[in-house]
């Protein structure tokens, strides 16, 4: 069955609230039943109709063609199917999703994947800063899923990750993993200062080592893991970026030691 | 009894009778297939018969690097028990003092059960407060420091209640060399089915047993029906060609991996033929009233 399809007519005037098209709030609906839903932020009121064109098809598959930075909460909650965008999102894109897959081609803004129980979220661009992590008041960031990012991630990728495995291609800024609580972290290029930044447990991987990293983390030696052939194993299917770097001895960095000490950052061997 | 003649090896008209067991599955990798295998045989050590081991267990085959989790070779080991209370602390000791101790080894769930068994969950301990919980899409697994590195195991393994275990095939030759010779066929033959293991030495049981015995506190005796140097002295089942007699036991994760074992061993035996192997084949049951599974021979037979 053929996707269902909106496609923009014009740049928004305004942040749009999206967390409506998810299949689980479309299914059973007409097109003009979705034309109505409310997207404002504002005090403007704009519906879906408003925005784009509707060609209806399979709400478990739907395809958002043209993508803005005012698109938020793009696939908030989302259980099953698909949402493909072809385009850049805004702020907090796939936010507590707990399955399915959600795509975007372009980039999306800070809390990318935030709070992440399960599913897949893959960024074709770069991401904002927090991507995965915790909006204000929220004790863990994701707990669960995968995160690919094909670009880069901004600062503190990772902050509060419980569960769940992150890939960023790119390069990542400052505090990569910061506070993490459990879960692995792996960022294809460099990371910014302070990586791992009082994280308690878990893993980091970085394709380079750290220019800036901090005195609590402390070194344990250049080791060829089990672990990280399980690792590749489970990546390989989603990038094969981490490929030649999880296949040679990496140096182990334990900390962070100002925390609770139990995490891990792994680098290539200087 | 005797009905069936097939290329001059005699077939008993009888059948093996066998038991439901609680069993699972795991694969073990090392660095080497020398050591994945050392592991694995130290693992399953001295589990003949759970009447004096608690457990019987057996390799079931020898794993290509491409086919295991971590790219290492593996062997995959199958543990079989009466009670799941037992296969847990069977599983629990044994991993714990033969596959964590064993160079660069590792220790993956090979079964999806409906219920599961504690692997790392329970040997996590073990690493004092190190140990490194990672969940890697659907499968858990612990990260134990070790001396020579990281133990990883993971945490849960399957466990299939409908496990059988006790098939049987008696081997009977002219003499203890053409005996060997016929039940070692076999046992090549038995070893390449998948799915299940021949828990005696080497897959052979030479002391066949008998429930009861004249001495009450003897819950198990010499099967002397088939021990030939007591044929005209008891009510013997041995004809009079017929000097010496092996038994393999075939303990399986499903009735039908027993009877496709049994099919190959039969299979082997009546292609090796009378002149160099067995003269005839029988099978141990109790009656049909104490095992649920009846292998009846002459279905099995090529």
């Amino acid at each position: 069955m053929k996707p269902l399809a909106l496609t923009l007519r014009e740049a928004p005037p305004q942040r749009l609230d999206l967390s409506s098209l998810v299949p689980h709030k479309l299914t059973g609906k007409t097109a003009a039943e979705i034309a109505r839903i409310a997207i404002a932020t504002t005090r403007e009121p704009l519906t879906i109709g408003d925005i784009f064109m509707i060609r209806m098809g399979d709400p478990l598959a739907i395809r958002i063609e043209g993508g803005s930075e005012r698109f938020d909460e793009v696939g908030h909650g989302l259980a099953e199917g698909e949402i493909v965008v072809d385009g850049d999102v805004g702020l907090r894109a796939g936010r507590l999703m707990t399955g399915g897959r959600l795509v975007i081609t372009g980039h999306a803004g800070p809390w990318a994947a935030s709070g992440l129980k399960g599913g897949t979220v893959e960024i074709g661009g770069s991401v904002g800063e927090r991507l995965g992590g915790p909006v204000p008041g929220e004790v863990a960031g994701m707990r669960g899923g995968l995160v690919i990012v094909r670009g880069n991630a901004g600062e503190r990728a990772g902050d509060r990750l419980r569960r769940g495995t992150i890939m960023i291609e790119g390069h990542a800024g400052a505090y990569a993993a910061s506070r993490m609580i459990a879960g692995t972290l792996m960022v294809g290029r460099s990371v910014g200062p302070l990586p791992g930044y009082l994280m308690r447990r878990g893993t980091l991987l970085v394709g380079t080592p750290p220019e800036a990293s901090s005195p609590t983390f402390v070194d344990c030696g250049v080791h060829d893991l089990v672990a990280h052939r399980l690792l590749a194993a489970h990546v390989r299917p989603h990038s094969r970026v981490f490929d030649r770097l999880l296949k040679a001895p990496l140096r182990r960095f334990a900390g962070d030691m100002a925390a609770m000490g139990k995490g891990e950052m792994f680098c290539p061997p200087a | 009894m005797r009905t069936l003649t097939a290329k001059g090896v005699r077939i008993d008209d009888t059948f093996a009778e066998a038991f439901d067991m609680r069993a699972t599955a795991l694969l073990i990798t090392a660095d080497t297939a020398r050591w994945a295998k050392q592991a694995a045989v130290t693992m399953t050590g001295f589990a003949t018969s759970v009447i004096g081991c608690g457990c019987e267990a057996g390799i079931d085959r020898m794993v290509k690097a491409s086919e295991t989790p971590d790219g290492r070779p593996g062997v995959r080991v199958l543990l079989f028990a009466t009670s799941t209370g037992e296969l847990q602390k069977q599983l629990a000791n044994r991993v714990g003092q033969c596959v964590l101790t064993s160079p660069g080894s590792a220790c993956y769930a090979d079964l999806a059960g409906t219920e599961n068994l504690r692997l790392g969950n329970g040997l996590r301990y073990f690493a004092d407060g190190w140990q490194i919980s990672k969940r890697f899409g659907a499968r858990h697994f612990w990260r134990l420091p070790v001396m020579d590195g990281e133990f990883v195991c993971e945490a849960t393994t399957g466990l299939t209640k409908t496990a059988v275990g006790g098939g049987n095939l008696l081997i009977m030759g002219a003499n203890t060399e053409t005996t060997r010779t016929a039940a070692e066929t076999a046992v090549e033959a038995m070893m390449a089915v998948s799915d299940v293991i021949l828990p005696f030495p080497g897959g052979i049981v030479r002391s066949g047993s008998k429930v009861g015995s004249k001495y009450k506190q003897v819950i198990a005796s010499t099967n002397h029906a088939y021990c030939p140097t007591l044929r005209g002295a008891v009510a013997s089942e041995l004809d009079q060609d017929i000097g010496a007699v092996l038994e393999i036991v075939i303990d399986g994760l499903s009735a039908a991996a027993v009877g496709n074992a049994m099919r190959a061993g039969l299979a082997a035996l009546v292609k090796l033929g009378p002149k160099r192997g067995a003269l005839r084949v029988g099978a141990g049951n109790y009656g049909g009233k104490l095992g649920r599974h009846h292998f009846h021979l002459k279905d099995l037979v090529p």
